[in-house]
């Protein structure tokens, strides 16, 4: 085991037991093992319900394996823990908090200093171009400015690891690659770590370092794809490179969602890859 | 329950619409409206043949409003009635409230104490007020007592409601900036409540009243219960008006009291969605 690694998953097992006796016991994901380096980007995709949203459950520390182990600094994750943060699909935002309360909701369990919670609050809110919503209430925002202050609500606690799942989804596809960009800038010049999950083949590509594609449930991990090309931090200028293509073929052929040569194009529509949520 | 609401609220935003006069000719019509009726219950009666102690003139009403007050201490009797209301469901609130968040918190608490809380709902409340009398007497006590327990329910079912409807993702987004549990109930799940908890505040404002006056009814010798009964025991039909009239207005003062109160603490709700629980 070396230095570099930050969060991995050691032969993880986990199922869900059955409630009653009419449904059988659910294996979300068997045998998983990966490894993220410090300061690595790793996208994680896979078919609807092959169990990604599970493995971030396990890191964050909100449910346990049944088999393996999945360490954070190369210790055991026992329980959650402020080093790792969640952002999901869902902003999340507390309606009764302004947005920089909301932003300060983590410091606020962490009983940072009022004024120190509030400055770097305030620095982030500037950095996300959110400083004159500072004091609206999330139902006075759109989609994309509410997703920007779960990032802001991420970023301010400054942790080591960012569990990422689908956090872009909701949005419209404009929205979606400018947040894209913004968030790629952030993970390069803080040198965070990153499992994200996604569905958007070429969004994976555009922000890893690596992608990893699972297979259908019990979720295991069929593949890694290293992604050879620069401008991690700039996906806006990777999606205009002319080895994206060959990436998204790629991954689409191990989806099953292409046949032979991988000339032609996908008969399903991206968006469905992953089903209804 | 909620329909009860939503006519509130409806009702709420007419007056609003009218008092703000952009509407002068609805407000005209609805005073018109108010005249009329007036006016008919002064003459009708009288040209159908229907004797006063049946269904006295409104002038009659008037000029026993005047009598009470100047003989017989109308104001006392309004304002025993109006602070035993107030106590009773302050006291009822809190102890719906209590409630409702212990058995919230505590599955165990809930499976163990709900039967009985059940059974009390059930139980006619307003019987015990022969009981209450029996064991403390002849005082404010027992109608207090009874208020309390008609208030109690409607607010620990809402309560408890709203604390099973806690949407669990927002829980665990604090448990993963490592909320402690008391963190947890005080930054999530008890504003979370709050919409619920007002809607059950709405309702048991409305019937604290009614636990206070059948109280008042047998025993004691104070209170715009008590004098509804001495009313209906002189034939002085007009007496008994003018009691449902004040018991009315004390209803609802303390209905626009927790609609005040819940304007002020939602009010970073979207504008008219207060009601939606
Ligand atoms: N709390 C739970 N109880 C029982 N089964 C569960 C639970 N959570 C997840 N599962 C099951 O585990 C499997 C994996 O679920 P998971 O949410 O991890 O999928 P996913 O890969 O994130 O899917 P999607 O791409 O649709 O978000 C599913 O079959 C689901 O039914
Ligand atoms: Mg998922």
């Amino acid at each position: 085991m070396d230095d570099a690694t930050r969060l991995e998953f050691r032969h993880v097992d986990k199922l869900f037991p059955a409630r009653n006796r009419r449904i059988t016991p659910v294996v979300a994901v068997r045998d998983v093992s990966l490894k993220v380096a410090r300061g690595e980007v790793v996208s994680l995709i896979g078919p609807s319900g092959c169990g990604k949203s599970t493995l971030l459950n396990l890191a964050a520390g909100l449910d346990r394996p049944n088999a393996g182990m999945v360490l954070v600094d190369n210790k055991p994750v026992t329980g959650p823990n402020f080093h790792v943060a969640f952002m999901l699909q869902n902003d999340l935002l507390l309606p009764w908090r302004t947005i920089l309360e909301n932003v300060n909701f983590g410091q606020e369990i962490q009983h940072t200093k009022r004024d120190v919670r509030t400055r770097r609050s305030n620095e982030l809110l500037a950095r996300y171009h959110l400083a004159e919503f500072a004091h609206h209430y999330p139902h006075q925002l759109s989609g994309g400015m509410r997703q920007r202050a779960a990032l802001a609500r991420t970023i301010v606690m400054d942790p080591d690891v960012l569990l990422l799942d689908e956090p872009f989804s909701a949005l419209d596809a404009q929205t979606k690659m400018i947040l894209q960009n913004d968030l790629a800038r952030v993970l390069a010049e803080e040198r965070k770590t990153a499992l994200f999950i996604t569905h958007d083949i070429s969004e994976g590509i555009a922000l890893s370092d690596r992608v990893l594609v699972m297979s259908r449930r019990p979720g295991t991990i069929i593949r890694e794809i290293i992604v050879d090309m620069p401008d991690r931090d700039h996906p806006f200028r990777r999606r205009s490179n002319p080895r994206m293509n060959a990436y998204v073929v790629e991954i689409l052929n191990l989806l099953g969602l292409t046949h032979g040569d991988g000339k032609d194009m996908p008969e399903v529509p991206l968006e469905e890859i992953g089903g209804a949520q | 329950m909620t329909s009860f609401h939503e006519f509130s609220d409806r009702v709420m935003r007419s007056i609003t619409d009218l008092a703000t006069l952009s509407r002068s000719r609805e407000l005209w019509l609805s005073i018109a409206f108010l005249i009329a009726i007036l006016a008919a219950w002064e003459w009708l009666p009288a040209t159908f043949g229907i004797p006063a102690f049946i269904l006295p003139p409104i002038s009659d009403i008037a000029h026993e409003f005047v009598r009470l007050y100047a003989r017989e201490n109308l104001w006392l009797h309004t304002g025993v009635t109006f602070a035993e209301t107030i106590v009773g469901f302050i006291f009822g609130s809190l102890l719906g409230m209590i409630t409702g968040y212990v058995l919230g918190r505590s599955r165990t608490a809930e499976i163990i104490l709900s039967p009985y809380i059940l059974m009390l709902q059930i139980a006619p409340k307003v019987a015990f007020a022969p009981l209450f009398i029996i064991w403390f007497g002849y005082n404010a006590f027992p109608k207090i007592l009874v208020a309390i327990l008609i208030v109690f329910f409607p607010i620990a079912i809402n309560v408890l409601k709203a604390m099973h409807a806690v949407d669990p993702a927002l829980v665990n987004l604090a448990r993963t900036f490592s909320a402690t549990r008391a963190q947890i109930f005080w930054k999530i799940e008890f504003p979370a409540s709050m919409p619920a908890l007002f809607a059950g505040l709405r309702i048991g404002s409305t019937l604290a009243v009614i636990g206070i006056v059948v109280g008042e009814f047998i025993g004691g010798n104070r209170g715009l219960g008590y004098l509804l009964i001495v009313g209906e025991g002189q034939g002085r039909t007009s007496m008994v008006f003018v009691s449902i009239v004040l018991l009315t207005l004390i209803g609802l003062i303390a209905y626009l009291c927790v609609l005040g109160l819940e304007r002020y603490v939602l009010h970073y709700m979207p504008e008219r969605s207060h009601a939606n629980i």
